[in-house]
This record gives structure tokens, sequence and C-alpha cells, in this order.
């Protein structure tokens, strides 16, 4: 019953919701930093000129975009050991979850260097630069600043996306509060106070993202006017 | 041989497959459609009117734009029950998605609300339209330029995160996928198909919202000249 929600048992499990949000923090890290590789590549691979190297690139972006990260976790979980592939949950989990933000991060990094303006490029050229100095020296410099606050915002999705594992069970946060759930029938207190955890990290990511929106010199889109 | 029988087997399910296809398909329509009915109430709301609404609107798409949607799911579906009001499965995961869809769409909304141009509305209150009169002659259809590829790829998000719906046991395509791969032990096979059906449904959408970003992009470069 609601009416008698008992903080009691919320301090009591404390402990069990810290190293499950400790563990959903590393997690998600490994996650981002294994998103920020397989983005970097697929979007290289998509923007280079030679078309068959760009075509499984554009195959992994759209095929992961248009299937839900739950269809891929399950795809890797049940599919990996079919291959002769055992790893445990956790690695299938970061596996999963750095493939479907790694899409999205190519995607952010793509649009980051596209925005710069069209000059700079023709300029690069003009002063006699290859390809990979205007890379280098120009564009991603520029494109570098532009993509910090999507990227942030979707290190917040790839937070959220983790609870996802608990359903594999890796002992992550939502994974503390089933547990508190089940094994003590309180549903109330277990997933409220699993939800404010995540709302510490949401809110922790948010304000990142905030400051770095400053930093870079860019206003929210939201407050953006057209010209 | 063995993918041979496997395939015969996966056959014999296919109008498991189907009640799951069906069950998505119902869970997202429903969901989207009365998340953006919601959603766009919520966003025309936080745009204008006064600071008392705008401020809780903030708050809950806050809160739910902050949590995990298996953490709301689980929410709705135990605790309503605790508060008296029983729920099935498919009612519980109607309620989430449609609710977290019209978190997301309120912002979509107010984003594009927020980026017509002050004097448009100056311009209106000058012409003596009402309020209501305003956002629907003058507001909207100049926002919906903007609001317009932001809610079609947030559409094709939220008929993904219907998947999450199978965690209480609704039997969604993920779910069936997740039945039938415990009788036919092939994880690739069994999750290739059930991914082939959601890309089938999200693909086009991610096509539309890409074409229609393109062309406001290109009547959007027009007026900057």
């Amino acid at each position: 019953m609601l009416g008698n929600f008992s903080f009691r048992v919320i301090l009591e499990s404390l402990p069990a919701f810290g190293s499950g949000l400790a563990t959903t923090l590393w997690l998600s890290l490994i996650a981002f930093a294994g998103a920020l590789a397989v983005g970097i590549i697929a979007c290289a691979l998509k923007l280079q000129p030679a078309k068959l190297l760009q075509a499984p690139a554009v195959v992994f972006i759209d095929a992961i975009r248009a299937t839900p990260l739950l269809a891929q976790l399950y795809f890797l979980y049940f599919g990996l050991p079919r291959l002769g592939i055992v790893l445990p949950e956790l690695v299938v989990g970061i596996l999963a979850l750095s493939l479907n933000s790694g899409a999205y991060v190519a995607e952010i990094i793509r649009a980051g260097i596209l925005s710069i303006p069209r000059g700079q490029v023709e300029a690069g050229i003009s002063s006699g630069m290859t390809f990979g100095q205007r890379m280098r020296l120009v564009i991603l410099p520029q494109a570098f600043k532009v993509t910090i606050p999507p990227l942030l915002g979707q290190a917040i999705v790839l937070v959220k996306d983790s609870a996802l594992l608990s359903l594999i069970a890796v002992a992550e946060l939502t994974r503390a509060g089933q547990s508190l759930a089940s094994d003590r029938f309180m549903p109330a207190e277990a997933f409220i106070t699993t939800a404010a955890c995540y709302l510490i990290l949401y809110y922790g990511l948010k304000a990142l993202a905030a400051l770095s929106a400053r930093w870079v010199g860019l206003r929210p889109a939201r407050q953006d006017r057209p010209a | 041989m063995m993918i041979w029988q496997q395939l015969q087997s996966l056959v014999g399910s296919y109008p498991l497959a189907l009640r799951g296809l069906g069950t998505t398909v119902a869970v997202s329509l429903i969901g989207l459609l009365a998340g953006s009915l919601v959603g766009f109430a919520m966003g025309m709301l936080r745009a204008g009117g006064n600071r008392p609404v705008r401020l809780v609107i903030g708050a809950w798409v806050d809160l739910i734009r902050g949590t995990p949607f298996l953490v709301q799911i689980f929410l709705i579906f135990f605790i309503l029950p605790e508060a008296g009001i029983e729920l099935e499965a498919f009612t519980a995961g109607v309620i989430a998605l449609s609710n977290l869809a019209a978190c997301f769409i309120c912002e979509i909304v107010a984003g594009g609300i927020g980026a017509v141009p002050k004097g448009q509305v100056e311009a209106a209150l000058a012409s003596g339209l009402s309020r209501w009169q305003r956002m629907r002659h003058v507001v909207l259809p100049q926002a919906m330029r903007i609001i317009l590829p932001p809610l079609v790829g947030q559409y094709v998000l939220l008929i993904k995160d219907s998947s999450v719906v199978s965690a209480i046991g609704l039997t969604d395509l993920t779910r069936v996928g997740w039945l039938v791969v415990q009788r036919v032990p092939n994880g690739l096979l069994v999750f290739g198909i059930i991914g082939l059906g959601y890309f089938i449904v999200c693909y086009p959408l991610l096509a539309i919202a890409r074409r229609i970003e393109r062309r406001m992009g290109a009547a959007h470069a027009e007026v900057q000249l």
C-alpha cells in the first residue's frame, strides 16, 4: 500500500542501490568510450570517398537506428553463443550499448563535420592542403567543439538505455530495484528509489551539457532563432 | 540441415509473430496518437501561458526525460495496482508510452513555437487576433516547419521504445523473439528476423524524416539568402 510507504526499507537497501549506481556509472563510461570508437570509425568510413567502404558503414548505421536496442541486445545475447563466442552478460551488455550508441555518435560527428562552412574547405584547398591536412588542421578542430553538447546528450541516452541490461541479469541500478521489489514485495519503494538514482545521473550530465554548451559558445538549440 | 529444421520451426510460429507485430503496432499507434495530442497541448502551454503551468510541465518533462523508460513502466505497472487501480499489461504499456511520447513531443513543440520570431506574434496581436487565433493561424503554421523533422525522428524512437513493454510480459514483437528463441536456439536468426520486422516499419519513417529535413533545410537556406 502506498499508505505505508517505508523509508526504513529504502535506508536499509541504500548500499545495494549505491553499488548498482556505481555499476551503472562505470559500465556507461566504458560503453561510451566504446561508442566514441565505433562512431569515429563508422563516420570516417561514411565520409571517405570510396563507395565500397561507405556501404558497410551506411548499412550498420541504418540497421542500428531502425531497430530497438532491446532487440539488438537479445540478438547479441542469444546470438553470440551460436557463433561459439560465450561472454559474460556484462560484456555483452557493454558491447550492445557501444554498438548502439556508436551509430548515433557517428551521425553526430558527421553533422559536426558537415556544419563547417564550405568556404573553410575551399580556403584549405586553395592553400594547397591535402584532404588529410584539411581534415586535421581546419575541419576537425572546429567540428570537435560543435559535437560536444550533442555527444553529452547521447551520453544521457546511453545511461538511461543501460537500464535494459537488467533484463539480461546484469547487476546494475535497475536490477537493484527489481531485486528489492521482488524480495520484499515493495515495488513502490524500489522503483521510486531507482528513478531517483537515475535522476542524480541525469541532472549531473545535464549540468555538464549546459556548461559545455556555454563553453562552446552555443546557446541551446531551442533558443536559437532563424535568421 | 539444422538451419533448415530451424527455419521450418520458425515458419510454424508465424501466428505468434503476427500477434506480436499486431501488439507492437497497436501499442505504438495508440501511444503516438495520444502522445501527440497531449504533447502538442503541453507544448503550447509550456511555450506561452502562465508561469506556474510552465514550471509544472517543465518539471514533469524533466522527470520523465531523466529516467529510463523501463523504470517508468515498472512504476506504472506495479504501483498503480497498489493505489487500487487495476491494470492490464497492455494498458500499463500504452499509458507509459503515451506519457513518454507526450513529454518528448512537448519539448519539440515548445522549441518550435519559441523559434517563431516575436514580431509575428506582435503583428497578430496588433491585428486583434485572439490568443487561440494567434496560435492557430500565425504561430503554429510557422512552427510546424521546425517541429516536423524532429517529430518524425521522435516517432521512430518511440516505436523502438515500445519494445520495452515486453519486460512486463506483453507479447509484442520483441517478446515473440524471446519466446521463440527458447525453442529455436538460434539467436542470430530469430532476432535477425525480429529486427527486420522493426526495420520495415522504422526505416521508411527515418527516410521521410531525412527528406523533410533536407527540404526544410533548403527552404531555410533560401530565406537566409
